[in-house]
């Protein structure tokens, strides 16, 4: 079963309130991802930093569609997810400073935060390495009786890992409970989608599994809203994996390493003028849902939001050397 | 206990009635792995077991080791309490990703949020002519590794006894079983309950030389011992049964007193498990050693499959005496 949803007849509107949650939600990612550039380049930030610019229609939108009692299992770009899933920025500047009060004790820093209360099952830096542990939590869950959904996030890339195709295969072979959400930029690190994939219809090889799938424009917050609330409604009615391909453009650099060699400016300029946020903004102002003075309390907001969230990881500690090799093997026994 | 009332069964029946007990008093427990179902396993370790517990607790997997290996990973993080099965460690190298990636590094990385409480067996060794593909024996590889726990149980008291207090860890446990020993037979009494698996244990006392090894190769160096007692040498040997975490204390307390120490391993030689034991040998107990610490590996060739030559390229018993009647005669 494969449906096409390219996203030219635009989802419904919505009322003042969820508008204005939603642009709030994808700024909040949008001035976090700029705040953690800024800190990298002040050398406050270290290791590999990936950042969501352009992207986050898709963790907005999906997460919408979830509850607090279902999964989340994320790659190495994971910040914006993280923020919306209630991780706070605090502690998710915390953990990319390194500081032991960080999400993960500054373990993981900007590629693995983790949250075990909001089920919140990482940040995986192997591409490819986390569909099989959203198909054993959803196993877990079928097992035991639970009805949740796991959401799993990955990039385009990951469809070229054989972990994906045996996650698709595992999920309907056993009729499991997982969105598999492929955030499609185009580009597995520097390698164009036409360069890697045979066929370049990623729904459609989710769907040569007997996995459910639609492709969604992944600039479109309200479509990749009702796309996913339409799949998690048949994962819960049905108990069955879904596959969730939401079309979207990186702005930045794949990572600070990234001299952008494989693209040129006029592509990346061409995909800038469908920003995610720059176009809901204007769309909502176009239907009067948004005036100029509920983006500036956001923007107001948000901006106090990422200072307290810088100050707060500034105040933050070192973890004790004594404690280096804590969290190899588990502290308590269990039963 | 008397004799009449002990209970003799295989290693492969052993790490069944493990399967099965486990199996019963939790039912967060499952086994999951190609062919453990329908084919009875592999090695017909799980035989009769989906007839007892159905398919969704004896779950037959396709070929997919890094996808029902991560699942597993992702069950034991789901709450449950997962066997995964790998056919042999030969094709866990299609996990490897897996095990190392995400079940040794969850806890770390998490900041201690995310234990992954998963048992991931499978059968290891050579010497039945299977060639280099089917032969390997790379858990002292795998016990290179932070954050896994790696079980190689000889015994059929430890393949029986392991199984339980392994699932009872709040981290990932990897048990090797050696395929040459599914046929092995011993005597257990019928309520044998868990076994430690942070100690060494010492099989055979003596006091000339401390004879260090595990798995298969531990009953050659037993007969070994017993070849060389009729020539009035004592070997003591020692059964290392978990090699990460080391009992070290255990084959340093044994070198204290024989003072010599060789280390017989069916892996190889170079960055080996041999080698992580000599040093610790070398850098604890140097000035308690009459003679260099020797070891005997596998030689360093992917197995072969002819007869002749994979008997060469594994420790044997004959060279297991030979050596050790150096080591003693040589130096006095």
């Amino acid at each position: 079963m494969k449906t096409k949803n390219t996203g030219k007849k635009k989802a419904a509107a919505t009322n003042h309130n969820h508008a204005v949650h939603l642009l709030r939600s994808m700024i909040r990612i949008r001035r976090l991802e700029d705040k953690c550039a800024e800190l990298y380049t002040t050398t406050k930030i270290r290791g590999f930093m990936h950042l969501y610019d352009g992207e986050e229609a898709i963790a907005v939108g999906v997460l919408e569609a979830l509850t607090q009692d279902d999964a989340i299992v994320a790659t190495y770009r994971e910040h914006g997810h993280a923020l919306i899933r209630g991780l706070s920025a605090g502690s998710i500047l915390a953990e990319m400073y390194g500081k032991q009060e960080g999400c993960s004790r500054g373990r993981g820093g900007s590629m693995h935060l983790f949250d075990d209360k909001l089920r919140f099952y990482g940040g995986n830096a192997i591409v490819g390495g986390g569909l099989p542990i959203a198909v054993g939590l959803a196993l877990a869950d079928k097992m035991q009786q639970k009805k949740r959904v796991t959401c799993c996030f990955f990039g385009d890339g990951a469809v070229a890992e054989g972990e994906f195709h045996e996650s698709m295969n595992l999920a309907a072979l056993w009729k499991l409970p997982v969105l598999f959400v492929c955030e499609n930029n185009l580009y597995a690190m520097g390698t164009a989608l036409k360069y890697s994939q045979s066929n370049m219809d990623l729904a459609g090889k989710a769907a040569s599994y007997d996995v459910a799938s639609v492709a969604v424009d992944g600039m479109d917050v309200l479509a990749v809203e009702a796309a996913a609330q339409k799949a998690t409604e048949v994962i819960r009615f049905k108990g069955e994996p879904f596959f969730l391909e939401c079309q979207t453009y990186r702005f930045r650099a794949h990572s600070m390493y990234d001299a952008e060699l494989y693209r040129t400016k006029a592509e990346v300029d061409e995909w800038k003028k469908r920003c995610p946020i720059a176009t809901f903004t204007q769309r909502l102002k176009n239907e009067g849902l948004l005036s100029d003075a509920d983006l500036e309390k956001i923007e107001g907001d948000v901006a106090q939001e990422i200072n307290e969230a810088v100050a707060f990881a500034e105040a933050c500690t070192w973890e004790p050397l004594e404690d280096l090799t804590r969290f190899v093997y588990s502290e308590r026994r269990m039963s | 206990m008397t004799n009449d009332v002990m209970q003799k069964l295989t290693y492969r029946e052993a790490v069944r009635e493990a399967i099965r007990e486990a199996m019963k008093k939790d039912d967060r427990v499952f086994l999951m792995g190609e062919d453990v179902g329908r084919y009875g396993g592999c090695f017909a370790v799980s035989k009769g077991l989906l007839e007892d517990f159905g398919p969704t607790r004896i779950r037959d997997t396709p070929l997919s080791e890094s996808g029902f290996v991560g699942a597993g990973i992702g069950a034991a993080l789901g709450g449950m309490r997962p066997i995964v099965e790998v056919m042999t460690v030969n094709f866990s190298l299609l996990a490897a990703d897996q095990i190392i990636n995400n079940a040794a590094a969850y806890l770390h990385m998490s900041g201690g949020l995310f234990n992954v409480p998963i048992v991931i067996r499978m059968a290891t060794g050579g010497g039945r002519q299977l060639a280099a593909q089917h032969s390997r024996s790379l858990e002292g590889w795998y016990a290179h590794i932070p954050g896994i726990k790696v079980l190689s149980p000889a015994t059929v008291e430890d393949a029986r006894g392991m199984l339980w207090t392994a699932l009872e860890d709040p981290d990932p446990v990897l048990i090797f079983e050696n395929a040459g020993l599914y046929n092995m037979e011993g005597m257990l009494p019928p309520d044998i309950g868990p076994v430690d698996i942070d100690k060494a244990r010492i099989r055979r006392e003596g006091k000339d030389i401390s004879i260090i090894s595990y798995s298969a190769s531990l009953f050659k160096s037993l007969d070994a011992a017993e070849i060389l007692a009729k020539e009035g040498i004592e070997a003591e040997v020692i059964d290392l049964r978990t090699l990460r975490p080391l009992d070290e204390t255990t084959f340093l307390d044994s070198v204290a007193r024989t003072h010599r120490a060789l280390i017989v391993d069916e892996g190889w030689r170079s960055g080996s498990i041999s080698a992580e034991i000599s040093s610790r040998i070398m850098e604890s107990a140097f000035y308690e050693l009459d003679a260099p610490v020797e070891r005997l590996c596998s030689a360093e060739v992917p197995l072969p499959y002819a007869r002749h030559l994979e008997e060469a390229a594994l420790p044997q018993v004959n060279k297991i005496a030979a050596l050790v009647k150096k080591m003693v005669g040589t130096h006095g």
